[in-house]
């Protein structure tokens, strides 16, 4: 570990210890805003785990918040178990509905893997629509007497917030534990040359198959959690490709795509333009779309990659060094 | 004897998705670049032809060729000072560029225009129809949709295959190093592909704005009709973008037929059963990136 990345992993652990005892001393109105930005992080760290280091720019991962918020509902409201139980089997449930999807849109290359994902998800939705017992379409609500009956609301809204807390711990532990495991050399072996990685013996179906399915458990989780946070699934909002995947892929490239803090700067570029333009979605929309396009086209590497320019650095110890000269 | 409709209606319908498809096949083909602002970009076209007849106090037919220029004009400066920038061995850069555009255009559109119905008038030709028989009959409006894209791909066809500048986008297509080397100007053939791309979008957007209204929201779907017309048919196939926009329009009205609300669904279907049993598509000759 370099000095940098010392103090960059004892600053973040130190920020999210003081973040999860926030319900003990924070106003609530900052809490509801951070379940939010949480879970935006969590999408963000997700996504930018599949398109930033595996390649695979998915644009369809709103079918996985749909998928994981109508399992949510289903579990809850209709079958009475436990909403927050049903946040890893929500999590279980798209991670297993990811292989099939993986067969089919793996087929694709670029571009046209990014709209097949978007098919697919649009798939879903149709689908979803066409069952009855999840309301054919219309406005579903978790209610105090079923989905959550034995909570209070400010137990609730506690639990949605620790739930929160700990999927972005989980995503920033899980992404550091893949990139340093064996799967994220090859990830970047691929990424940087997949003719030479599949050479020496990569096997890139198989490593982009574990890092999707992991990418949709966890977005499932987040989906689930959100769901459970807004107490309504509506078919349009939970399969919408604006709120779960244009703001995240936006919250990506302005941070940083494949770059580890990337998603942490930013949501935090998200958190205040969405503070500065509060009631006007139209405008967050056109002003964060438009600051991620020209992004991508003056700094590939979003925010991360213009401080990296000036001064190189790393927060989390996750950048492999040859170190000549060393036995 | 409805079946029958339903198949003539389909293929009519195919007509209007190839032009979609024309202008992302092109793009594909030329420089491996997919537009994924590619249906905003149509509904931004039919908005500009709304707004351009209303204050040239011109009908919408006659401010179509207008729109259609300013169109392949901002394809050709959107090429040649943003998506040429993206182009590298990594297509991230480009296609998250496009999707932010995309977006940016949708929510401006909304901004202007608010999320009202419109839709445009095309005159007495969107009624008429041809009657073949009690229950077949054709719209004359869907049969020029048809015929233009029949034009359309056609001339696309004698350009790429006849003309010098098309004997330059096929060279640069197929090895842009060397195109290069025999003095073509890779970026401005790009910037000339991606004017005739958004040239034909803007087209179909109006078609699509004609046969029924829209709304700012309207280019998503389209994006993925015109890409599912793409793969069905098979990548680097001009004519099997035709085949591939018909499947897709007969799979829609067949699944409206079953169900209604069952025509997307249809459609997306058929595409991923060709998607799954055959990946290089109907006509496909195995072009990948």
């Amino acid at each position: 570990m370099s000095r940098g990345s010392r103090i960059g992993t004892v600053g973040m652990t130190l920020i999210f210890v003081v973040l999860g005892f926030f319900p003990l001393y924070g106003s609530d109105r900052m809490q509801v805003t951070l379940v939010q930005v949480l879970t935006y992080l969590t999408l963000a760290i997700m996504w930018n785990l599949l398109a930033g280091y595996s390649g695979l720019v998915s644009v369809g991962q709103q079918g996985f918040i749909g998928i994981a918020a109508y399992s949510m509902f289903s579990m809850s409201e209709l079958n009475s178990i436990d909403p927050f139980v049903s946040v890893p089997l929500s999590a279980m449930v798209c991670a297993a509905i990811s292989i099939p999807v993986a067969l089919l849109v793996f087929r694709l290359r670029g571009g046209y893997f990014a709209i097949g994902t978007w098919v697919v998800a649009e798939v879903f939705r149709l689908l979803t629509l066409e069952i009855n017992v999840l309301g054919a379409g219309n406005v579903q609500s978790l209610t105090t007497k079923n989905a959550f009956s034995g909570y209070g609301l400010e137990v609730r809204k506690n639990l949605v917030f620790w739930s929160a807390w700990m999927l972005a711990i989980g995503a920033t532990l899980t992404t550091i534990f893949v990139l340093r495991s064996r799967l994220g050399l090859a990830l970047q072996a691929v990424r940087d040359d997949a003719d030479g990685a599949r050479g020496l013996g990569v096997d890139i179906t198989r490593v982009r198959m574990i890092i999707w399915m992991i990418v949709a458990a966890w977005t499932g989780a987040t989906g689930a959690l959100i769901h459970i946070n807004s107490a309504t699934v509506t078919n349009r909002d939970a399969f919408s490709v604006a709120s779960w995947t244009a703001l995240v892929v936006f919250i990506v490239i302005i941070g940083g795509v494949g770059s580890t803090i990337g998603p942490y700067l930013g949501v935090g570029v998200y958190w205040i333009i969405t503070e500065q333009l509060k009631q006007q979605n139209t405008w967050r929309f056109i002003v964060l779309g438009a600051l991620a396009a020209t992004m991508s086209v003056v700094s590939p590497k979003g925010i991360a990659g213009l401080i990296h320019r000036w001064k190189p650095f790393e927060i989390f110890p996750v950048t492999r060094r040859l170190e000549v000269g060393k036995e | 004897m409805s079946w029958i409709n339903a198949l003539v209606q389909g293929v009519l319908l195919g007509g209007l998705y190839a032009i979609f498809a024309t202008g992302l096949s092109l793009a594909f083909g030329v420089m491996r670049f997919v537009n994924l602002a590619h249906g905003d970009l149509a509904i931004l076209a039919a908005y500009l032809v709304l707004s351009t007849a209303s204050t040239m106090g011109v009908s919408h037919v006659v401010s179509l060729p207008l729109v259609v220029l300013l169109m392949a004009g901002l394809g050709y400066v959107g090429q040649r000072f943003v998506f040429n920038r993206t182009i590298g061995p990594d297509p991230l850069a480009g296609i998250l560029c496009s999707f932010g555009i995309g977006v940016v255009v949708q929510n401006l559109l909304l901004a202007r225009y608010t999320a009202t119905d419109r839709y445009l008038d095309a005159g007495s030709i969107e009624t008429s129809t041809i009657r073949i028989n009690d229950s077949v009959s054709i719209g004359h409006f869907s049969l020029l949709t048809f015929v233009c894209a029949i034009l359309l791909l056609g001339s696309l066809q004698i350009f790429l295959s006849r003309t010098s500048l098309g004997r330059a986008f096929r060279a640069t297509a197929d090895d842009p190093a060397t195109a290069q080397l025999m003095g073509i100007n890779d970026k401005r053939i790009y910037g000339f592909a991606m004017a005739i791309a958004f040239g034909t979008v803007g087209i179909a957007g109006f078609f699509l704005g004609a046969r029924e209204t829209f709304a700012p929201a309207a280019g998503p779907n389209q994006l993925l009709f015109g890409f599912e017309a793409v793969v069905i048919g098979g990548l680097g196939s001009l004519w099997g973008t035709l085949i591939g926009g018909i499947v897709l329009g007969v799979a829609q009205v067949f699944g409206n037929q079953l169900s209604v609300g069952w025509n997307l669904l249809a459609g997306h279907i058929v595409f991923l059963m060709v998607l799954a049993f055959r990946p290089n598509g109907l006509l496909g000759t195995g072009v990948r990136t």
